[in-house]
């Protein structure tokens, strides 16, 4: 097809056809303000509703365009600094801010907010409409995991794009008419009385501070000025490839050892990697597939597969509220963050001599769903809670903000022993296909008692929304499925419950790319570029790790020699599995 | 009932429908029923039309008028709802505006039995196609 | 039996009584006893004529004499030429301005007949619940000739040479629609009737389902077999339920004949319809939030394109008319593309229905040609305005229309006068003003509705009219400034270039219109602190005239706010801090004593 030849600004561009003006004008250096416009490529994303108008650009006719949903045609003239279009677009952003709450310097998004910098960018410090007009109220509401404040929303319905087409969850949706519309829920009810599944997507990219986590760090602080309390940290992989970011280094960088010393720090009495909880979930479910698929060649018919994994809260919860006819196709392994919990609170708190309530676990996690799972009354034990605290990447950066760290001067320290040594296999759990990867290293030894002659397997990888490949175990194939984000959960689910795959196992994660694209991460502000830079550092790591089989990890060959005995069975059948509820609604 | 099968099914049964089919469909001589029309569209019956319809069958039962009295649609005179039409046969239809239990009464007796006229007679405002076309 | 041999009918419209038409009835009525001739002919009073220019208006049966601007003074010679010799008055007769001839009868002057029912044709001529009064009057005769004569093409260009512009207000040309949807080659496609009619006062639609069901069932076929669509749905608000009842009645009938289904008329072609049911909900006449509604999304629109000509129900190819778009689609099959574009302007073909309402005396469903122009609309076929007051302003187009004045008057009615005028021709509410309305105050009463009726999703629409509208609330409260006047212009402007569907770029139209036109009671609200019409109620004051007030005290004991005092017998006065404006007082007061000032 032959290029479309326009002129922007007076600065002749070509682009291909269906190109969006947004776009052209990017080719040409001419930087076109949007604000509800959000596009992740890379991994399926886009909300271009028109809705904020703020990026309105003269075409020529009788009225302004938005550039992010309008393309190019031949010969098209656009204005993108005319007066008729500046002073349409400040006084969109006028309005916008008329009906916002100016509590910026409480706001928790205040250094994050999207709203905020454009209109500070646009130079906009006075609103010309009646004194005290009116603004727009509602019911506020929080959530183990998200606190919603939606005076602050401004209809750009990224949320409702990630809840309702990338999660197909349909926990929100724009209610009410006219100046009191507002994405919610159902009849404004709390989320926990919804559909929401907790992932936090809606967190990740609210532009204001309409969607927030739920901020635990006081309660980290106050457990670490507790002189009773022995207060243990785990952090999850994909913290380390995204939390360098909240100070100003590249995405992508990894900050492995800075982040231990950074816990130290801030005064974390032992800090633990949850890769290496992350090891023992592989050993757990390749464990738990291999068994599996020994009874089904045995003619067991109870045994349900595909075995689909358990690690991404978000997916359990969907799963749960969705699907509970497959239940038992779920992993009855826990997450690696539960796992952590129980073994440290037993194993670890007799070690140190201390009493189960007197330890307190606090978990680093790239998700907010975590928070969610965290309080699950299945993972506790007499009223205490396996995992006491979850905190995000965010949090963090705060957390070690407040404790005056100088993060990038930080020396590189090593986690301590015995739950701080991890394998590869632990690490690429960040990443979308990364358990699936992690769970072939080691059953392809399990079934055939051979290693396998390559370490990575290429084919889980990628960012496609559902992959399936076929791996070779010594002349065996077996069929795995990988799903990223839960629209395609949904589609995989399906496609399962068609019969026609003969898949043996499956891996969910909620979250854009995985947990790298975690709602607890730093915000990406719709570049995906960031995404893939962690997903890049994901893998680096594991490259440069010595032990990259779960089953390599000789910290956790110990423990389990110690402590659990064999993966499925005795303590490690008792501390690090689950069960799952029928939470079906209507 | 039959079923139209082509354009000329439909053709045939418009030409056994000349004339007036409700009166054709009720009555065994058509030629000398009057018809009486009441504008039943929300407005209309907003008014009060539903009474009016009523108040005709009432009537015409009770002094065996041989009349028939059947609903249609909006004839647009808002102002003056509830209307009707009354088509005696071999003369012009006339529309009555403002009609309730008394005009019903008023229009039986005077217009229908004495083919007198009365107060209240909306004159035809506007156009038919055929009117416009043979203008 | 006492058959009269003449009649005499006397139009008693509210226009013709205003001048004197009663007391002509009394004359007339004196001068046949004068001459004996009561038990031969008889005067009746009627409705309106539609011809108020020239009333009062009078017309004599059986030989259809019609005579124009009769004065009282006249009904002796009617009754001593006209009644008595049989010889017509001729100075009476209406002069042809064309011919400069009298005419005589009023069957060669259907030209004061200023409408032409073509959507309504059937309105009030056939029961709406019998198929065959409809068949009657030739219905489903141009499904028929389409299915066996004609090709999709054909057909198509009939529709487009005809001229057709879709009803619903933006005035896209049918045809065009059609050929667009038609050659989406996408399967199955869809027929979408917008039966969603939402403009305050408006019920064109309401009455054509209401009167002639078929037509739009019968235009909807014809629409599928040119688009290639066998699925046909109706979209009609749930609070029109005798509109509903007619339609299931009509697709049930339609059905047993054979007229909707498989293998209409044996021409091999598929087609039915179902109603949707929508909640009444302004926007959703929006053709996309239509959609979205129907699919049990939240009714919003989205932008445009993809239209759903491409991208439409369902995601597929899909045509939305409105209701009387579809009415006039059958009878310009039959009666050809050249008869009706015939009918109108250069730009603007056929006939529009108007509900016509507010100050006037004949408020009414009317259907007139394009390029009628507003005064014929308001002074004949309205009959005037109402209580002889002064007429002000028309608003024409709903909420999304503009308010036209007595300039405006003489414009032809049609899509490119009314926008080029600051309205629009929208789904064809009309509402006449007249003096006692503040212009102001109507401009809030229409921004309080899109408020209301906004959707919420873009900006400028969700908060800027809000915006607007507390500008306009805080100008009639006697609050406002000139500063306030220019940031309401600048606003509506921004509005009207950045809001995303037709809804949110017309939503200042009523300001802007009234900005224009009545700009100086805009600036006596701000600058002088008054309401020439006496309605906005924060700058009016009640005054008794000490020289009028006897002191009865009927204002004091009827005075909800006690805001009255006075001794029995003397002037009593107003305490302006407790009054509420609510006029009581004005209405008790039997002297005049009380004023708005």
């Amino acid at each position: 097809m032959d290029l479309i030849k326009l002129t922007i600004d007076n600065v002749p561009v070509e682009v291909e056809p269906g190109t969006t003006i947004l776009k052209a004008a990017e080719k040409v250096g001419i930087k076109i303000p949007t604000l509800c416009y959000m596009e992740l490529p890379d991994v399926g994303v886009i909300n271009n509703p028109g809705a904020c108008r703020m990026c309105v650009v003269d075409i020529g006719g009788p009225r302004l365009f938005p550039a992010c949903a309008t393309t190019c045609t031949p010969n098209m003239v656009v204005k993108t600094n005319s007066p008729r279009v500046l002073n349409a677009r400040r006084t969109v952003m006028q309005l916008i801010l008329s009906d916002h709450p100016a509590d910026c310097l409480l706001c928790a998004k205040n250094d994050d907010c999207e709203l905020r910098k454009l209109a500070a960018e646009m130079g906009v410090h006075e609103l010309p409409f009646v004194e005290n007009c009116k603004q727009s109220h509602y019911k506020k509401s929080t959530s183990p995991s998200i606190n919603r404040d939606q005076d602050k929303c401004i209809m750009c319905r990224r949320c409702e794009t990630m809840c309702n087409e990338v999660e197909s969850v349909g926990a929100i949706g724009a209610i009410n008419r006219g100046f009191n519309a507002v994405v919610a829920t159902a009849f404004e009810r709390p989320l926990v009385d919804s559909n929401c599944v907790f992932c936090g997507q809606c967190v990740a990219v609210c532009p204001t501070g309409a969607l927030t986590e739920v901020n635990n760090n006081p309660e980290v602080l106050e457990a670490i000025a507790d002189p009773t309390k022995t207060v243990i940290v785990e952090t999850a992989p994909s913290i380390r490839a995204a939390l360098g970011e909240e100070f100003g280094l590249e995405p992508g960088t990894l900050v492995t050892g800075k982040m231990v010393a950074a816990l130290r720090r801030i005064g974390f009495d032992y800090v633990f990697d949850t890769d290496f909880a992350a090891d023992m979930t592989i050993m757990e479910e390749g464990s738990e597939l291999v068994d599996r698929l020994t009874r089904v060649a045995k003619g067991d018919k109870s045994v349900k597969l595909p075995l689909f994994t358990s690690c991404c809260p978000a997916w359990v919860n969907f799963c749960e509220n969705e699907y509970p006819e497959m239940l038992d196709n779920l992993s009855t392994a826990k997450s690696p963050m539960e796992m952590f919990g129980p073994v440290a609170k037993s194993m670890y708190a007799d070690k140190l001599g201390i009493k189960r309530e007197n330890l307190v676990v606090v978990s680093v996690m790239p998700c907010v769903a975590k928070k969610f799972e965290r309080q699950r009354p299945e993972f506790s034990k007499d009223g205490d809670s396996d995992v006491n605290i979850v905190i995000t990447t965010r949090e963090l950066a705060r957390l070690i903000k407040i404790n005056n760290i100088d993060f990038k001067s930080l020396p590189d320290e090593d986690f301590d022993a015995p739950m701080g040594e991890s394998t590869g296999g632990a690490v690429i759990f960040g990443n979308t296909g990364g358990v699936m990867e992690a769970a072939v290293r080691v059953a392809y030894e399990l079934v055939t008692g051979k290693k396998p002659e390559k370490v990575e397997f290429d084919e889980v990888r990628g960012f496609e929304g559902v992959r399936m490949a076929t791996i070779d175990f010594a002349g065996t194939p077996v069929n795995v499925a990988v799903a990223h984000e839960l629209r395609n959960a949904r589609k995989l689910v399906e496609m399962v419950k068609s019969g026609k795959y003969n898949l043996a196992a499956c891996e969910v994660m909620a979250c854009p790319g995985g947990c790298i694209g975690g709602a607890g991460q730093p915000f990406h502000h719709g570049d995906s570029n960031i995404l893939i830079a962690r997903h890049n550092a994901i893998y680096r790591e594991d490259e440069n790790k010595k032990c990259r089989r779960s089953n390599e990890n000789k910290q956790l060959a110990e423990v389990y020699k110690e402590f659990l005995g064999k993966p499925l069975a005795g303590r490690a059948h008792e501390l690090l599995h689950t069960r799952y509820f029928d939470r079906h609604r209507i | 009932m039959n079923k139209i099968k082509s354009l000329d099914d439909l053709r045939k049964m418009k030409q056994n429908m000349a004339g007036d089919l409700s009166i054709r469909e009720k009555s065994t001589n058509p030629e000398k029923m009057i018809q009486i029309r009441v504008a039943m569209a929300t407005c209309g019956i907003a008014a009060g039309a539903r009474g009016v319809m009523n108040a005709f069958v009432e009537k015409i039962e009770k002094d065996k008028i041989p009349a028939i009295v059947t609903q249609t649609g909006c004839m647009g005179f808002c102002y003056a709802e509830p209307t009707v039409e009354v088509r005696i046969p071999g003369k012009d239809p006339v529309v009555f505006g403002h009609v309730d239990a008394a005009k019903v009464e008023e229009i039986v007796d005077k217009y229908i039995v004495k083919g007198e006229l009365i107060d209240g007679i909306l004159p035809v405002s506007f156009q038919t196609i055929e009117e416009h076309e043979n203008k | 039996m006492a058959e009269y041999k003449n009649y005499i009918l006397v139009c008693g419209g509210t226009g013709c009584r205003a001048s004197r038409s009663s007391e002509l009835v009394e004359e007339l009525n004196k001068q046949l006893k004068i001459y004996q001739l009561e038990n031969d002919a008889k005067v009746l009073t009627t409705g309106c004529f539609g011809f108020c220019e020239k009333g009062p208006n009078v017309k004599i049966i059986p030989d259809n004499t019609f005579y124009t601007r009769v004065k009282p003074e006249d009904a002796e010679e009617i009754v001593k030429e006209h009644i008595l010799k049989g010889r017509k008055v001729q100075r009476l007769l209406y002069l042809d301005p064309d011919t400069n001839k009298h005419i005589s009868d009023d069957k060669h002057m259907e030209f004061y007949k200023k409408q032409v029912r073509i959507a309504l044709r059937n309105c009030g001529f056939i029961d709406p619940e019998n198929i065959k009064e409809s068949i009657e009057r030739d219905g489903y005769a141009a499904l028929g000739k389409v299915l066996t004569e004609l090709t999709p093409e054909q057909t198509i260009d009939i529709i487009l040479k005809s001229g057709l512009r879709g009803r619903g207000g933006a005035g896209f040309p049918t045809g065009k629609k059609w050929a667009i949807a038609s050659k989406s080659v996408a399967k199955p496609k869809y027929v979408i009737c917008n039966a969603d009619e939402g403009d305050p006062g408006a019920f064109m639609d309401r009455s054509i389902l209401e009167g002639d069901p078929h037509s739009v069932l019968e235009a909807m076929a014809i629409c599928g077999y040119c688009i290639g669509a066998e699925h046909g749905l109706i979209y009609v608000r749930a609070e029109y339920p005798l509109a509903i009842h007619r339609l299931q009645v009509a697709i049930k009938q339609a059905r047993e004949y054979g007229l909707l289904g498989n293998d209409i008329m044996g021409s091999g072609f598929n087609f039915d319809v179902e109603l949707r049911y929508g909640a009444g909900a302004f926007v959703c006449g929006e053709e996309t939030a239509l959609i979205h509604s129907m699919e049990g999304k939240r009714g919003e629109p989205t932008l445009k394109p993809p239209f759903p000509a491409v991208h439409g129900y369902l995601g597929q190819p899909s045509n939305v008319n409105n209701v009387e778009t579809f009415a006039n689609v059958p009878i310009i099959i039959l009666k050809g593309a050249d008869w009706f574009s015939s009918i109108g302007t250069a730009t603007s073909k056929g006939t529009k229905v108007f509900a016509l309402a507010g100050k006037i005396n004949n408020v009414g469903l009317i259907e007139v040609p394009m390029g009628t122009t507003l005064r014929e609309v308001i002074f004949d076929i309205g009959g005037g305005m109402k209580n002889g007051k002064k007429f002000k302003a028309v608003q024409t187009g709903g909420p999304s229309g503009g308010c036209l004045t007595e300039k405006h008057l003489d414009v032809p009615i049609d899509y490119d006068n009314l926008k080029a005028a600051g309205s629009i021709m929208g789904s064809g509410g009309m509402i006449v003003m007249d003096e006692d309305n503040c212009m102001v105050a109507v401009a809030k009463f229409y921004l309080e509705f899109i408020v209301g009726e906004s959707c919420g999703k873009c900006s400028p629409c969700r908060i800027g009219n809000m915006r607007m509208l507390e500008i306009l609330t805080k100008i009639c409260d006697g609050k406002g400034t000139m500063d306030d006047l220019y940031e309401l212009r600048d606003l509506a402007h921004v509005i009207k270039d950045t809001a995303l569907c037709g809804l949110g770029q017309t939503s200042p139209n009523p300001v802007l219109s009234t900005l224009d036109n009545f700009w100086d009671e805009y600036v006596a609200h701000v600058r002088d602190h008054k309401c020439p019409a006496g309605v906005c109620k924060n700058l009016m004051e009640y005054h008794i005239d000490p020289a009028i007030c006897v002191g009865c005290g009927a204002c004091q004991r009827n005075c909800p706010a006690d805001a009255i005092s006075g001794e029995k017998r003397a002037p009593h006065t107003i305490d302006q801090s407790k009054c509420i404006k609510c006029g009581t007082c004005r209405e008790k007061c039997k002297f005049g004593a009380i004023s708005i000032q």
